[in-house]
């Protein structure tokens, strides 16, 4: 009997091994993915040769040997030395470091607004809340390059010629030109301020990681936050008194047509900065309000039944768990205004996709132009969000 | 008798009038604490700086049918720029005989899109009318059939153009971005990768860039003699940037339908497809669809962007006019008519998305 049952067993581990292949998952995954990747790599095999022949049919050059050539472009505006006697390489160098620029103003203060007016769509005040809320939709729903024409031809068309500029304060002016801030005068003393600056920050931070450790051990706390926001502003302050407290301003005056001195925020920047920081923190201020809304109310009652004070309150319990909300959608956000910059081409901020473009107008080489701008903004994308999947994973909640 | 008295007296007695009414609201929900008290007169004072100005501009000063001359000499608003100008910025090089056929398809696709708006009419009919109406959209623009007089691609302009874009481009991104989808939960590495990469790679780039590629790489890549219209090449760069978004919404609900639908699928048997056609996909699909809508009013939104290489979207046909020297210098009064135009389209679509994600969650 036994024997019998093992040899009809067999049997049908005999029929097993013989259903055809077709029946088989595993082979017939096997056999799916190889015909996806024959036809991928068939697709890209013909685009390649029909872009070989173009190539040579129009005599288009190929390679990135034109990085080292002249460029032989002004570009309004550069953070480095840069004239078109340079390279191609220095033209796009260049364009990078305004996107970043753009960028990084922009995000800073997209965050900033953002949580202003998610905080305020979440005031008990009604009239706050109204607007704020006006201001998220209003701002969602009207497509990002229009707002920068808009804030462009406000720029052109409304703001005044330099002779009849806005004034605020006799020292800041707006006019059709941009925005004309004064600076103050270079001194020795500022780089001492700027080693203060992060000799102090560097203090707060060992300061807090000290007083975390002593309100483990002996439960006894430190007001971190005061103190460190003394020795983050107040050693700069320090500092500036020590060098003899200069308080010189080098105030932009009008001289013939337009303005010197100061420092200029260019209609372009000003425009592309006004409106991805409106379009953008239009998306946060919602994000902010979400994650805020998602901690119940239980939190902060039980929090407030220990005993905890309403700031303690606020920085325990509810803003860890509110930012886990927040962090993921904000960054995308963030990426989007990165990437949203290119827009500038359209109102003629010399962003990396301008200069770019430009290059391949002259150039006529588009692939290795496209291919760069992709790769720039890859690299952008890679960077925030592998620094933010690194803030999310030590914010993440700890489960035992 | 006791109680009842006391009961009478109750009622006799009203609440004060500082908590109830008018007075009671404005107490309760504008000064409610010193704050707010100072939040709300801040608040209204600067409303009262800036409403009022905008209101004489944009109303009281303002001309409507006037000439261009005339407008740069008042202080009002110049609405005469879009009064003059509406059916170029609306129908753009459209042959000015044959621009009811723009307008039907503009008809239809919003009356269709207000007719869905509450999904109690939902029903086979109305996705069947929907199909049928975007083919009509693709009968009645180029025509050249039933008598229709042929009109040219480059023709296509103004807000139809932006319409047939973002329509036709979230139909075609669909289907593709429900198979990435699928790839990217796939068991299947090289398939699995393969997705990835594409959705990753995607999504990391400005669409901008994709346009560029659709404007200058595009006729590269075709062989000697084919040549595609910039429309087409334009809508294929949307296709291609919309799908990878909409594979990430799609996995998104793949995700969020329970494991338990899997298991109990294929102990029924299905193999993959009908797992995933009868079981999975209606499931995953209907969960996704708020954040699909809201991809859509992205897609409408990311339209304008085809100005940059030179389609006559309605933005472009808005800029065509204001560089007309007799309406120069009005852009502020255009814009603003367009960004109406489009929050009009976003905020409905964006408001259907909401009521749509919570009559599902019910």
């Amino acid at each position: 009997m036994r024997h019998l049952v093992k040899e009809s067993a067999t049997d049908g581990m005999g029929e097993a091994a013989r259903v055809p292949f077709w029946h088989d998952p595993a082979k017939r995954g096997m056999i799916y993915q190889i015909v996806a990747l024959a036809v991928v790599l068939l697709a890209g095999y013909w685009v390649f040769s029909n872009t070989q022949t173009n190539l040579r049919k129009q005599s288009i050059a190929t390679g990135f040997s034109f990085i080292e050539r002249e460029a032989g472009f002004e570009i309004g505006e550069h953070l480095i030395d840069y004239s078109a006697a340079n390279t191609y390489a220095r033209a796009l160098w260049v364009g990078v470091l305004n996107t970043l620029k753009v960028a990084l103003i922009g995000n800073l203060l997209t965050i900033v607004l953002g949580i202003l007016v998610g905080v305020a769509r979440l005031s008990s005040n009604w009239l706050v809340s109204r607007l704020a809320a006006g201001y998220i939709e209003v701002l969602q729903n009207i497509p990002v390059l229009l707002q920068l024409f808009f804030w462009y031809a406000i720029f052109h068309e409304v703001l005044p010629y330099p002779r009849e500029s806005l004034a605020i304060a006799g020292s800041i002016f707006l006019n059709n030109r941009g925005l004309y801030l004064p600076v103050p005068v270079p001194h020795p003393i500022h780089a001492f301020m700027g080693i203060a600056l992060l000799v102090g920050l560097a203090a707060g931070f060992a300061m807090r990681r000290w007083a975390v450790r002593r309100q483990e051990l002996t439960g006894q706390s430190f007001p971190v936050w005061s103190a460190s926001a003394a020795l983050v502003l107040g050693l700069p302050l320090l500092a500036w008194v020590a060098g003899g407290a200069p308080t010189d301003l080098e105030i932009p005056r009008l001289q013939g047509f337009n303005f010197q001195g100061g420092v200029n925020v260019s209609p372009e920047f000003g425009a592309l900065l006004l409106g991805l920081v409106l379009y953008t923190s239009a998306f946060v201020a919602e994000i902010v309000r979400a994650g805020i809304q998602a901690i119940s109310r239980g939190q902060t009652e039980a929090a407030m039944s220990l005993g905890l004070k309403p700031k303690l309150v606020l920085t325990l319990i509810i803003l860890p768990q509110a930012l886990r909300v927040i962090i993921p959608p904000l960054t995308s956000q963030l990426l989007n205004l990165t990437k949203n910059s290119s827009l500038a081409i359209a109102i003629g901020y010399p962003d990396f996709v301008a200069v770019a473009n430009t290059t391949i107008n002259q150039t006529g080489q588009a692939i290795e132009g496209v291919a760069l701008i992709m790769v720039v903004y890859l690299v952008f994308s890679l960077l925030t969000s592998g620094f933010m999947n690194w803030y999310n994973k030590k914010m993440a909640l700890v489960e035992r | 008798m006791d109680v009842s008295l006391q009961q009478t007296s109750a009622m006799d007695v009203k609440p004060p009038v500082t908590s109830v009414g008018v007075l009671g609201w404005v107490r309760q929900n504008l000064f409610n604490g010193p704050l707010n008290s100072i939040l709300t007169i801040v608040v209204v004072l600067v409303l009262v700086r800036i409403v009022p100005p905008l209101f004489k501009w944009a109303l009281v000063d303002s001309l409507w049918t006037s000439s261009g001359a005339a407008c740069k000499a008042t202080t009002g608003a110049c609405w005469s720029v879009l009064t003059h100008n509406a059916r170029f910025i609306l129908f753009g090089f459209y042959p000015h005989d044959q621009q009811w056929r723009p307008l039907c398809c503009v008809i239809l696709i919003v009356g269709l899109f207000l007719y869905t708006r509450s999904p109690n009419r939902w029903s086979k009919g109305l996705a069947i009318a929907w199909g049928v109406s975007l083919v009509a959209m693709g009968i009645l623009m180029p025509g050249g059939v039933l008598g229709l007089q042929p009109v040219e691609p480059g023709q296509w302009s103004g807000i139809s153009l932006t319409l047939l874009l973002s329509l036709f481009g979230l139909t075609v991104a669909y289907p593709l971005g429900v198979i990435l989808a699928l790839g990217r939960r796939s068991r299947l590495p090289a398939i699995k990768a393969m997705s990835v990469l594409y959705i990753e790679l995607i999504r990391g780039v400005p669409l901008i860039s994709m346009l560029f590629m659709a404007s200058v790489m595009f006729p590269l890549f075709l062989p000697e003699g084919i040549t595609v219209n910039k429309i087409l090449r334009a809508q294929a760069a949307i296709i291609l940037f919309t799908a990878a978004y909409i594979a990430e919404v799609v996995r998104g609900g793949l995700q969020a339908v329970p494991r338990g639908q899997y298991e109990a699928a294929e102990s029924l048997g299905l193999d993959y497809y009908q797992k995933m056609r009868l079981i999975i996909l209606p499931q995953a699909l209907k969960i996704v669809i708020p954040p699909t809508v809201g991809i859509l009013v992205s897609a409408f939104k990311d339209t304008s962007l085809v100005v940059i290489i030179g389609l006559f979207d309605l933005l472009k046909t808005t800029q065509v006019t204001l560089s007309n020297p007799e309406w120069m210098g009005f852009s502020t009064e255009a814009f603003l008519f367009i960004a109406v135009l489009y929050f009009l389209g976003c905020f409905s679509m964006s408001s259907f998305s909401r009521r749509l994600e919570k009559a599902l969650a019910r």
